[in-house]
């Protein structure tokens, strides 16, 4: 990752870039680093000719150059977004000092409107942070600090949001102003205070910025490509669906991290009639979007963790009125609070279990940022066709990385068919089931086919209320064998052979890239081991069990306690293996090259 | 339509499981009445209800129903609405439901002004659960849960609606069809929320709560109807009125003062209609019925889900293909 920090010549960026990295290099992390300095030594303030720039490039391991693209540009001021953008990676970071874009600073670099507000950072991950004020606010309460000192300090806020986004150690940075300003107390305390405002400020706000980004490779399928986050793949995923299928899309979703950045996307897209509602809870979230299903929309509510616990009574009043819903849980690190700000893959278990009573619902997950698309796409295929609410894991790791996408053909998505009810001469029968052992979706508004539906136990067929024994032994068989039935149109799961391979590695969600690039570099060593990956986890595909037992050895790699192991050994009695992570850090591809390598 | 409709084109096959002498056999009979009156077919109408005896009232209408979970009725409403602004959709509630496990629900939908036709059935008890104090008992109340008489102060509903920012806020009873009607009509017609607490006997577990204002000899006492313009004013011969006092509180005095205050519902600002509804600290003291406030707001939900239907019905074919592709895409050959 390269991160470049750019600002006037004298506003200290040499400074702030060069404490990133030693913070880095304390980190474990391999590093280089690219100054670049202005030209002339003192051009005038705010313009391009005094933009002063400091790159630094590190990551996990084998870096050998400071980078060409920086990922991540930290603009001081708009000369400084001017004179650097041009550089940034495809979908990079921006965190800019909206302070420093007034009208003036604007004009002094040749803006004629303030790119942080018209839309051309579209194409960016714009964090807009007014830096100068708040630097100000933390500074301004201190003794002995002098306007200037307090002027000079917001290169530490800056840095202080750095490391924080990029999980940098505070200390080091702390120690070295000690040592610097050792008999200067006002310097010293601005800019720790600063350092520790900027840092404050990226916690309490919860920025994110995961950087993991793919770049453009050349051995890829022909087509149109383009950059996607996971965020922006599941927004079109979802809009793709609710118009092939010709229904609105209403989104219900109440504010948390990581999952809020859905709905800002979704907000945005009015002008093809989505409808998004900022509910006052999870609950109520979760409620509108199952009460616009039942009006014959696309009702989708998207969460994290802790919304899940509160969506799961209306989930399970779906799974009973047997309607459209698709429930999206953005996962981060649980439990309760948990890490807000940081990936994990823990809630399958209570995606599939976490309901009182029988109530089994299908389970999709996403791989890659950019099969978000298709993700979100079929849990709103699978919600429509069989009346079912649908769980959709993605996590945070997969909806802040980015990779190239293949924009696929708007005409050649598979169909979505509501099929909504029409009367017949016969009488309306709600829970009469279709060949998929869907029921019919019969919408307000159409003659002839008021009925009532609710919470309470259905008879078969007609729908009316029934407390008898055997018809809700009936009706629990029914809805499970509904959902188990799904497998029969899913594709099998796909191995990725190797020749003599014994050992099978399987994963599920965002661990696709890692297993894929650590399988190489063991297939590169002459060594053979066999990949596949789940997408659906509920039902599992139909030569689930066969696959399993295809293989000497079944690792699966997890960022939870192996919750997928628990589930394949529950289901098919076989000794799989766990590979578990728990630090909030999505899984890499050289700890499971070590994992693999270990069991060959 | 070529025939009239009638309560029995809203009455659905279902049989009625209330407890005989239960208050909402009267409340289902007055709106079933009133429904063909409304000019909306059944099959445009949407009863959505949650948990307790209020919410089997779905159950019965022979319109589209859906009977959710305890407290959520709001929400899903809300849902509805947003999806469809060609329905007539009505909440079926209780003051359990509505004011205790749904409270946050019902508050945002009021605020919203969502289009939603509230009836909230007051019986100050859980009758479902078979007796516990609900968020209305009065204090002191002897109950399952609360055998040493209840702890708490109640709920006013109709001073919490009005904070929440309704823009129809009635109450009626459920032992008189015809100002039922009456107030449920105006609710009917109401653009926005409309929230209607209807005073209802539970024969079982709070009987008699409310017969102070439902009962032939007492209610003539102890009912202050409220009419639009009107002074407000009651007693068998008006012999009582409501006026204000030197510190600006409503208080009752005789009917006979000039200075009674005027009632009216569609005043913006809403003091009156607070006021009113701290008047009576019990049923069983006069209380207020009717219209307390009626004022216009903007539609929440609904109107701008009919703008967002009609963007989509205006969609250039291209225009997913050009959402796919954003404004930075390279070509792979």
């Amino acid at each position: 990752m390269i991160v470049r920090f750019a600002g006037d010549s004298g506003d200290g960026m040499q400074l702030a870039g060069s404490r990133f990295t030693e913070a880095t290099a304390e980190h474990g992390n391999d590093f280089a680093t690219l100054p670049s300095f202005p030209a002339e030594i003192r051009a005038p303030a705010g313009t391009l000719a005094g933009v002063s720039a400091f790159q630094i490039h590190f990551a996990a391991q084998d870096i050998l150059t400071p980078g060409d693209e920086p990922d991540v540009l930290v603009a001081m001021n708009p000369a400084a977004l001017r004179s650097e953008l041009p550089a940034l990676a495809r979908s990079g970071t921006v965190i800019a000092n909206e302070d420093a874009f007034s009208k003036r600073n604007l004009q002094k670099a040749g803006y004629e409107s303030n790119p942080l507000e018209d839309s051309s950072l579209d194409n960016y991950h714009l964090i807009r942070i007014p830096m100068t004020s708040l630097t100000a606010s933390a500074v301004e309460a201190l003794e002995g600090v002098s306007t200037r000192d307090a002027g000079r300090a917001k290169n530490l806020f800056a840095l202080g949001v750095v490391t924080w986004l990029y999980d940098r150690p505070t200390q080091p940075t702390e120690d070295w102003l000690r040592r610097k300003f050792v008999n200067k107390p006002g310097p010293l305390e601005a800019n720790l205070a600063a350092f520790r405002a900027g840092w404050n400020f990226g916690e309490t706000s919860e920025l994110i910025d995961v950087q993991y980004k793919v770049d453009p490779a050349t051995d890829v399928p022909a087509g149109t490509y383009r950059n996607v986050n996971g965020t922006t793949a599941t927004a079109l995923g979802l809009i793709a669906a609710s118009i092939r299928a010709d229904l609105p899309l209403v989104l219900a979703s109440y504010p948390i991290t990581p999952a809020s950045e859905l709905l800002h996307e979704l907000a945005r897209h009015q002008d093809m009639g989505v409808r998004t509602i900022q509910a006052e809870d999870e609950i109520a979230a979760a409620g509108m979007a199952l009460g616009a299903a039942f009006g014959g929309a696309l009702g989708v509510t998207a969460t994290s963790g802790p919304g899940m616990d509160l969506k799961t009574e209306t989930i399970g009043l779906a799974m009973m009125l047997e309607l459209p819903l698709v429930v999206i849980d953005v996962q981060r690190a649980g439990p309760s609070t948990g890490m807000p700000t940081k990936t994990e893959q823990s809630d399958l278990l209570m995606a599939i279990h976490g309901r009182h009573g029988e109530s089994p619902v299908p389970v999709v997950a996403a791989s890659t940022p950019g099969q978000c698309f298709e993700a979100a796409y079929e849990a709103a295929r699978i919600a429509i066709h069989y009346r079912t609410p649908v769980i959709l894991l993605s996590d945070l790791f997969l909806a802040n990385s980015s990779e190239p996408w293949r924009i696929p053909d708007a005409a050649e998505l598979p169909p979505i068919e509501p099929n909504f009810a029409e009367a017949t001469d016969e009488p309306f029968e709600p829970y009469a089931r279709d060949a998929r052992g869907a029921r019919p979706w019969a919408i307000p508004g159409t003659p002839g086919l008021a009925h009532r539906i609710g919470g309470l136990e259905k008879e078969d067929v007609s729908g009316d209320i029934s407390y008898d024994g055997d018809n809700h032994a009936l009706m629990t068989s029914l809805r499970a064998a509904k959902v188990a039935a799904i497998s029969a149109e899913l594709p099998l799961l796909e191995v990725d052979e190797d020749p003599g391979a014994e050992l099978l590695i399987l994963g599920w969600g965002s661990s696709r890239g890692a297993i894929r690039a650590a399988a190489r570099r063991v297939r590169a060593n002459a060594r053979s081991v066999a990949i596949a990956h789940l997408h659906h986890l509920q039902p599992l595909p139909a030569n689930m069990g066969e696959v399993l037992e295809r293989y000497e050895r079944v690792l699966v790699p997890e960022m939870n306690t192996g919750q997928l192991a628990q589930l394949l050994r529950a289901e098919f009695l076989v000794p799989v293996e766990s590979y578990c992570k728990l630090e909030g850090k999505p899984l890499f591809a050289a700890e499971l090259e070590r994992e693999i390598e270990a069991r060959l | 339509m070529t025939t009239e409709l009638t309560a029995k084109d809203f009455t659905s096959d279902q049989e009625t499981r209330w407890c005989p002498g239960c208050g909402d056999y009267a409340v289902l009979a007055a709106v079933q009445k009133l429904m063909p009156e409304l000019g909306v077919e059944p099959h445009r109408v949407v009863f959505v209800s949650g948990i307790g005896c209020s919410g089997r009232f779905a159950y019965y209408m022979d319109t589209y129903g859906m009977h959710g979970i305890h407290g959520r009725a709001p929400a899903l409403a809300t849902g509805l609405a947003a999806a469809r602004d060609d329905l007539s959709i009505w909440v079926v509630t209780g003051d359990g439901d509505a004011l205790s496990i749904g409270g946050n629900h019902l508050i945002h939908a009021l605020r919203r002004n969502v289009p939603l036709k509230i009836l909230m059935f007051n019986n100050q008890v859980y009758g479902l659960t078979k007796g516990q104090a609900s968020p209305t008992s009065e204090r002191g109340m002897v109950t399952k849960s609360t055998p040493f008489g209840a702890q708490d102060a109640p709920f006013n509903p109709l001073a919490l609606a009005i904070g929440a920012g309704a823009t129809f806020a009635a109450r009626t009873v459920d032992r008189d069809r015809h100002h039922m009607t009456d107030v449920l009509r105006a609710a009917a017609h109401h653009e926005g929320s409309a929230f209607v607490e209807i005073y209802q006997n539970c024969p079982v577990f709070n009987d008699g709560a409310f017969f102070a204002l439902t009962e032939k000899d007492r209610a003539v006492f102890n009912r202050i109807p409220l009419a639009h313009g009107e002074p407000i004013r009651f007693g068998p011969d008006g012999e009582h009125g409501v006026a204000r006092n030197e510190r600006g509180e409503l208080e009752i005095v005789g009917g006979e003062r000039d200075d009674l205050v005027v009632h009216d519902a569609h005043r913006d600002d809403p003091t009156l209609a607070f006021a009113l509804a701290g008047l009576a600290q019990s049923p069983n003291e006069p209380t207020p019925i009717g219209v307390f406030r009626s004022v216009k707001r903007p539609v929440g939900v609904a109107e701008a889900g009919a703008k967002l239907a009609a963007a989509r019905a205006n969609l250039q074919p291209g225009a997913l293909a050009e959402l796919l592709h954003g404004s930075d895409t390279w070509t792979v050959a």
